[in-house]
């Protein structure tokens, strides 16, 4: 397969570069909700139009009602939105949540996955439990009480909890913290007694919640895939949020590029361009290199996720690390050829490098994923 | 995808052809410079395994295998030459034949040669009769090459070159070479003409230049009023494309250079090496160090993005899609990233790698090697060049 888009591909990119361009701008979407100080952070307006552009159900089966498409498909909708700063459910719901949900029951597709598809629910997912992305580590405990679990413990980083009707919740059924085995995944609806959420505002404007559980009890439907055989499907949900994330960042690194470059052609100082200057050109140069190659990692990563080769957890550590560099750098070179008026809460370059340092943090840094390539090679 | 059954069983062809041509000797890493056969006049072989592979390779056209039949090639199309380099480096199967004439001089003439030319200098590539070398850079004109001097003064039937080439790459070795010739004084671009011509003529003199790393891949080159035939023969003219017209086959020739480099990418060149690293040095030196691992896992985050965006290169240039500027990119990425490459073997190495001649590391070749690695963001378009030329041809920044 070529690793660029297909025609189909080509024509979607375009329908979601429209839509986001105009349904999902800054100013009618982050800079709004912002201002307003909305607690979920989001649209429910225009999530309800990514259900009728047929986004919010893309990566659900055709059996299941969706439309079946794949992670590049998913990656065009996430770069857009990247490019937009448009904030929505779609990376925790419709990415992560559906994948998880792909392996789930009939019983729990039939009462879930409908309202994803139409953009009325809203699902998150709960991974995390500390400030740093270590889900090697799972300490919160799902104890078998009758027919159904009792789960403890506490998650962080909760992306949109506070707006979910869902939360698919990693936990460990038996073994210790440590252990490959022994995790069961859970489907827990907003309305479970004995669930405690902490919303709180991010540097992005985005709302994360630490939720506590202190013996919340869940039936046996709600255990999502085989018990203490979670792993599998968490791997999987890990995978396709990072490369996911992976997608979403190359759009804020390509966003933040472009609109440097346009303003190195705007700005005059000592009666020249800005853009004339050698020393500017060449970072510029340097960084449209990092950004294309960010990218083609990206692609290759959602094409082996897609055609479930196994190489594709190493390409997606390595696209989620390629990007979180490289987004980091076009943020950071953004601001600072902005000048002063890149400082200013006025201007958006500011705006890319706040999601671009949220995003980094989502599902594992640069750090974290290289560490993973040298492991996932032997080292 | 599955392939068609005339591809299929072109690959089953080629693979059993393969199997039973290529020695096995031959299936082994090219790991010195003797190891590669650049042919020519002057040409020996290493061993008969060399020489077998050369020349069954030579009779079915394979040194050349996307060049026509008619001009020494095996007149293979796109997907059958990629399916015949897939299955070669499947076997480990080294190149037959490097040089020159098949890298930049054939398809300069594959584009802008007469068919006397095609006829008689393209064989003679395919067939390894002749090495060619290439003069353009001169002492004042390296990055700026546009503005060489060398010059050819028009005799009528012949012209009479006279100045000094740098940077011509085995000269001392070559036979022939293919040099941009000053022919108007006037005009800087529309002055030029690109000349062949044989090193055996009077006047033609060459000094290898020692280099850092202590060999001498290139030479000084010094034109001493030599004559240059205007003509070989009927259709065979001594210059290729139009006279004075030289720089846009020399144009053409970088872009086919940058493209080369930058094709590399699938390679050795940009290939992960933290798994070789850590083995090594855990036999050398003990446990490698926390912090030379993490620079390691970060190399290799780079190198395989760089494969995927080589991979993608590839694929958009074959469908003819991706921006005609993008091999600058490439080549400034690629080299950059097989510079800071040799750095990080240089430190896992340690103390060992900076033996200069000890048989333990076959002649100093982790310094060597890394020395000569500097030379990859100047030669063919310095670092520096790519960038202006992104900025200008792909961003469309302004000025100069």
């Amino acid at each position: 397969m070529p690793l660029y888009h297909d025609d189909d591909q080509a024509m979607l990119a375009e329908t979601a570069s429209q839509f986001m361009a105009d349904e999902g701008a800054i100013t009618k979407q982050l800079r709004h909700y912002r201002d307003r100080d909305c607690p979920d952070g989001f649209g429910h307006a225009l999530w309800s139009k990514f259900g009728e552009m047929g986004f919010a159900g893309m990566l659900v089966a055709e059996e299941d009602g969706g439309l079946g498409m794949g992670h590049v498909e998913a990656g065009i909708v996430l770069e857009e939105i990247g490019r937009n700063l448009t904030p929505s459910p779609f990376l925790a719901s419709s990415v992560m949540a559906a994948t998880a949900l792909g392996a789930a029951g009939d019983s729990a597709k039939q009462r879930y996955l409908p309202g994803l598809i139409s953009g009325e629910s809203v699902f998150a997912v709960a991974v995390d439990e500390g400030a740093k992305h270590r889900p090697e580590r799972i300490a919160t405990q799902a104890e078998r009480s009758g027919n159904g679990f009792k789960l403890s413990g506490k998650k962080s980083f909760v992306i949109q909890a506070v707006a979910a009707d869902m939360i698919v919740v990693a936990a460990r059924t038996s073994g210790a913290d440590t252990d490959e085995d022994g995790i069961t995944l859970f489907a827990v609806p907003k309305d479970a007694a004995n669930m405690d959420q902490e919303p709180v505002r991010l540097v992005d404007s985005s709302i994360a919640s630490h939720v506590t559980f202190t013996g919340v009890e869940l039936d046996g439907d709600a255990v999502i895939g085989e018990v203490d055989g979670g792993r599998a499907v968490l791997n999987k949900m890990l995978m396709a949020g990072r490369v996911g994330a992976a997608a979403e960042g190359v759009g804020v690194a390509r966003g933040a590029m472009d609109m440097t470059v346009d303003y190195l052609k705007q700005r005059k100082q000592f009666g020249k361009l800005i853009g004339e200057f050698q020393a500017l050109q060449h970072r510029a140069a340097h960084l449209y290199s990092e950004v294309e190659i960010a990218r083609a990692a990206v692609i290759k990563a959602q094409q082996l996720l897609d055609a479930g080769s196994e190489k594709a957890d190493l390409m997606i550590s390595v696209a989620k690390a390629k990007v979180a560099k490289t987004a980091g750098l076009a943020v950071q070179e953004g601001v600072q050829m902005h000048g002063g008026i890149g400082m200013t809460d006025e201007y958006d370059i500011g705006l890319y490098m706040k999601r671009d340092r949220a995003l980094q943090e989502f599902m594992g840094d640069a750090y974290y994923h290289a560490n993973r390539v040298a492991e996932l090679s032997g080292y | 995808m599955s392939e068609t059954a005339e591809l299929a069983s072109f690959r089953e062809e080629t693979r059993t052809w393969l199997e039973a041509n290529c020695p096995t000797q031959m299936r082994q890493p090219v790991r010195d410079d003797d190891d590669v056969y650049w042919g020519g006049r002057n040409a020996t072989f290493k061993n008969d395994a060399q020489q077998a592979w050369f020349e069954v390779c030579r009779d079915k056209g394979y040194t050349v295998p996307a060049w026509p039949k008619a001009y020494g090639g095996a007149g293979l199309n796109a997907a059958e030459a990629k399916i015949l380099r897939q299955e070669m480096s499947r076997l480990g199967a080294r190149p037959p034949l490097s040089s020159f004439g098949i890298w930049m001089l054939g398809p300069a003439l594959l584009q802008f040669g007469t068919e006397g030319q095609k006829k008689r200098f393209l064989t003679e590539i395919a067939r390894g009769e002749i090495r060619w070398c290439q003069g353009y850079s001169e002492p004042g004109s390296g990055s700026d090459l546009v503005s060489m001097q060398t010059f050819g003064e028009d005799q009528g039937d012949h012209w009479v070159v006279n100045g000094q080439k740098i940077w011509t790459s085995y000269a001392d070795k070559c036979d022939w070479i293919f040099c941009l010739v000053r022919t108007d004084k006037q005009n800087k671009y529309q002055g030029i003409t690109f000349m062949l011509f044989d090193m055996a003529n009077q006047g033609v003199s060459t000094k290898p230049i020692k280099l850092i790393s202590g060999e001498s891949p290139f030479c000084e080159t010094f034109f001493d009023d030599v004559s240059v035939p205007k003509s070989y023969g009927e259709d065979c003219p001594g210059h290729v494309g139009e006279i004075n017209r030289g720089w846009d086959v020399a144009k053409y020739l970088l872009g086919h250079e940058r493209e080369m480099i930058s094709g590399m990418g699938g390679g050795e060149r940009t290939a992960a090496i933290g798994p070789a690293m850590s083995r090594h040095a855990e036999k050398s030196g003990g446990p490698i160090d926390p912090i030379l691992r993490g620079e390691l896992a970060l190399f290799d985050v780079d190198a395989l993005a760089f494969t995927a965006m080589a991979e993608k290169f590839m694929d958009e240039m074959k469908a003819g899609k991706g921006h005609p500027a993008q091999p600058n990119m490439m080549k400034y990425v690629g080299t950059e990233l097989n510079k800071r490459r040799h750095e990080l073997m240089m430190s896992v190495g340690g103390s060992r790698s900076l033996e200069w001649d000890s048989d333990e590391t076959s002649g100093g070749k982790p310094s060597r090697s890394w020395l000569r690695t500097k030379a990859n963001s100047i030669e063919g378009g310095t670092s520096e060049v790519m960038l202006n030329v992104i900025s200008k041809r792909i961003l469309d920044l302004p000025g100069g």
